[in-house]
């Protein structure tokens, strides 16, 4: 077993307090940032290979380097608005070590010159709000937040900012437009947020999971976390496993580990002894795995390129373009990882999948307010046993006209596993429509 | 019903002003003090918002309208968000969302002045499903047969959301 990283203290009330925290040589990396070269920093964070843990996979230090070094109002934006359905590791991270947390934002903010930070919690997180309220109240006493930080002439505020419900503004630029005292709506990149950010200033907005290995890679070294993850991939990564397995839970494991490894043997198989039918290997998003594609690593590009997943179709035998001719086979995403068992419905699960991107649709691209309402409408009847012959294939063209036809990705986020569960279990949907009733006289 | 913002929300949002680059940006904030004070956030609460920070109405009521946590009508002292989305609900949040429906007598977005029940999107509470939210207090693993039980206790001990945080 591996040995977890940012997940160590989990369920360890005293890592949650100040002493608790610096007991287990917690601001320790603070310390040393501080004595650090802000290129350097970055320069170690290069050297790690970590990857954004939000659900993209950018590398970190390449994007901390998007910010010119003569940059003098930068921001830095911590995203702690998880709300992609499957994934729930951010809120446990912020309510066990908030600390953690608030020493991976200060050492990146110094790095990045960064003068205001802002974490951009969830609104549903009222429980996390009142510990992560409480940890940054102890860090400004203790010296770590302030316009002296440790003494020193850094200068570091740190505001805690409630979203107030909205799946959307998980987008970073509609949770930049959200600070802003702005509907969550997405802007269109470019310009990107390191050039035009939140209050027009250069912004990095990094994810919860990703800042709270900052502290590690900085007392270990950037080599150390590149050595414990993959040739393009560093560290460890949590997943957050739900749905029919034994033992659910959020687990912190290597990226060559496969989804059979870590369902049978961490997550102590599935439940009832049940055959699995599908995997959601990243979150709602994300096309899902059949039983025959559970032998790759959960790791981004395998995810995105391994052969033996079967690429999302259009129609059979006409795969989905992800633009130049790319296929699309799925991704890691948010490391939500959703086990579904031979007695599962999948047509009913894409249907709730689809009614949720549907309520989350910001409403501003045509193609996704209205696309997301007509998948709702077909998927409901065809979950409810009410389906009509071309529905599958209805649904098939509704999501290819929202693919990559909106400002954001909530478009895709919708379409894809759309597209997936059409192509991994075709048989099911048909299979819905077939069997229904039949009045004869 | 005209509103005015009591001193400490006063402080609070002047505090507020001080540290946000714009006035604008406190406007999130200001909402979820305005909601705490006066219930929810009707046309007077609006107004009393926009004239603070100097906002038109329109925008003030366009931001408020976009987010399910603010909200246009009166809610129950408990909102209870029941999470039914896919991996609460392939562990029976359906079932649970109908044992709350029928011991509160209330459908999903109904209040009464004890409850607001609510169908909620994923709470991040993914491996302790089905997963139930009231103000701080988490529900994990719940089954319908525990619905009257997490009833009573929420009758007996109240979760108001702005005071459970406090």
């Amino acid at each position: 077993m591996t040995t977890p990283i940012i997940t160590a203290h989990l369920g360890n009330p005293d890592a949650r307090t100040m002493t608790g925290y610096q007991a287990l040589g917690g601001y320790q990396s603070l310390r040393k940032a501080l004595k650090m070269q802000r290129k350097d920093i970055v320069a170690e964070v290069k050297t790690s290979n970590l990857r954004g843990r939000g659900g993209a996979g950018f590398p970190t230090g390449i994007k901390w380097g998007f910010i010119s070094p003569d940059a003098t109002d930068v921001v830095l934006v911590c995203n702690a608005d998880e709300s992609e359905p499957g994934t729930c590791k951010d809120r446990e991270l912020i309510y066990w070590m908030p600390h953690q947390l608030i020493e991976g934002c200060l050492i990146t903010a110094y790095a990045l010159k960064a003068e205001k930070v802002f974490i951009y919690i969830r609104g549903e997180m009222m429980r996390e709000y009142k510990v992560l309220m409480q940890a940054v109240q102890e860090a400004t006493q203790a010296g770590f937040i302030g316009d002296n930080v440790l003494g020193s002439d850094t200068k570091i505020d740190l505001i805690v900012h409630r979203g107030a419900g909205a799946y959307i503004c998980g987008e970073e630029t509609a949770l930049l437009n959200s600070i802003e005292g702005r509907r969550g709506e997405p802007r269109i990149k470019p310009p990107f947020p390191a050039v035009v950010g939140v209050f027009q200033k250069p912004t990095v907005v990094n994810n919860t999971e990703t800042l709270s290995n900052i502290p590690h890679i900085i007392e270990h070294g950037g080599q150390w976390f590149a050595d414990l993850g993959t040739e393009r991939s560093g560290g460890l990564r949590i997943v957050c496993v739900s749905g029919h397995v034994n033992k659910p839970g959020i687990y912190e494991i290597p990226m060559t580990m496969t989804f059979r490894e870590l369902i049978e043997d961490t997550c102590d198989g599935v439940w009832k002894n049940n055959q699995i039918k599908a995997v959601i290997p990243g979150g709602s998003s994300m096309p899902p795995l059949d039983v025959s594609e559970l032998d790759v690593p959960i790791e981004f590009d395998a995810l995105m390129s391994d052969e033996r997943i079967k690429p999302v179709e259009v129609k059979p035998g006409v795969p989905f373009d992800l633009g130049g001719g790319r296929k699309l086979r799925t991704m890691a995403g948010s490391g939500g990882i959703v086990v579904m068992d031979h007695t599962t419905d999948v047509v009913s699960v894409c249907s709730r999948i689809i009614d949720f991107y549907h309520h989350e649709s910001c409403g501003q691209c045509t193609p996704c307010r209205e696309g997301t309402g007509w998948l709702s409408k077909v998927g409901k009847r065809l979950a409810r046993g009410e389906g009509k012959p071309g529905d599958v294939d209805l649904l098939s063209t509704i999501a290819q006209g929202i693919a990559g036809n909106t400002i954001c990705a909530l478009g895709d986020a919708a379409a894809w596993p759309v597209l997936g569960f059409i192509t991994k279990f075709r048989e099911d949907f048909e299979n819905k429509i077939n069997n229904q009733p039949k009045r004869v006289s | 019903m005209p509103s005015t913002f009591s001193r400490s929300s006063i402080d609070e949002l002047n505090h507020l002003i001080d540290r946000y680059p714009t006035k604008q940006a406190v406007l999130l904030p200001a909402l979820h003090l305005a909601q705490k004070e006066f219930g929810y956030l009707h046309h007077d609460a609006l107004k009393a918002v926009a004239a603070f920070l100097d906002l038109s109405i329109d925008h003030v009521n366009g931001v408020a309208t976009f987010y399910s946590m603010l909200r246009q009508k009166p809610s129950g002292t408990n909102v209870l968000r029941v999470c039914t989305n896919i991996s609460c609900m392939l562990r029976g949040a359906y079932d649970v969302l109908r044992s709350f429906e029928s011991e509160l007598k209330l459908s999903p977005g109904e209040s009464n002045d004890m409850f607001t029940l609510v169908e909620e999107e994923c709470i991040a509470a993914c491996s302790n499903a089905p997963a139930v939210l009231c103000g701080t207090s988490y529900f994990y693993n719940v089954t319908p047969d525990q619905v009257v039980s997490i009833v009573n206790d929420l009758r007996d001990n109240p979760q108001p959301e702005y005071e459970a945080m406090s």
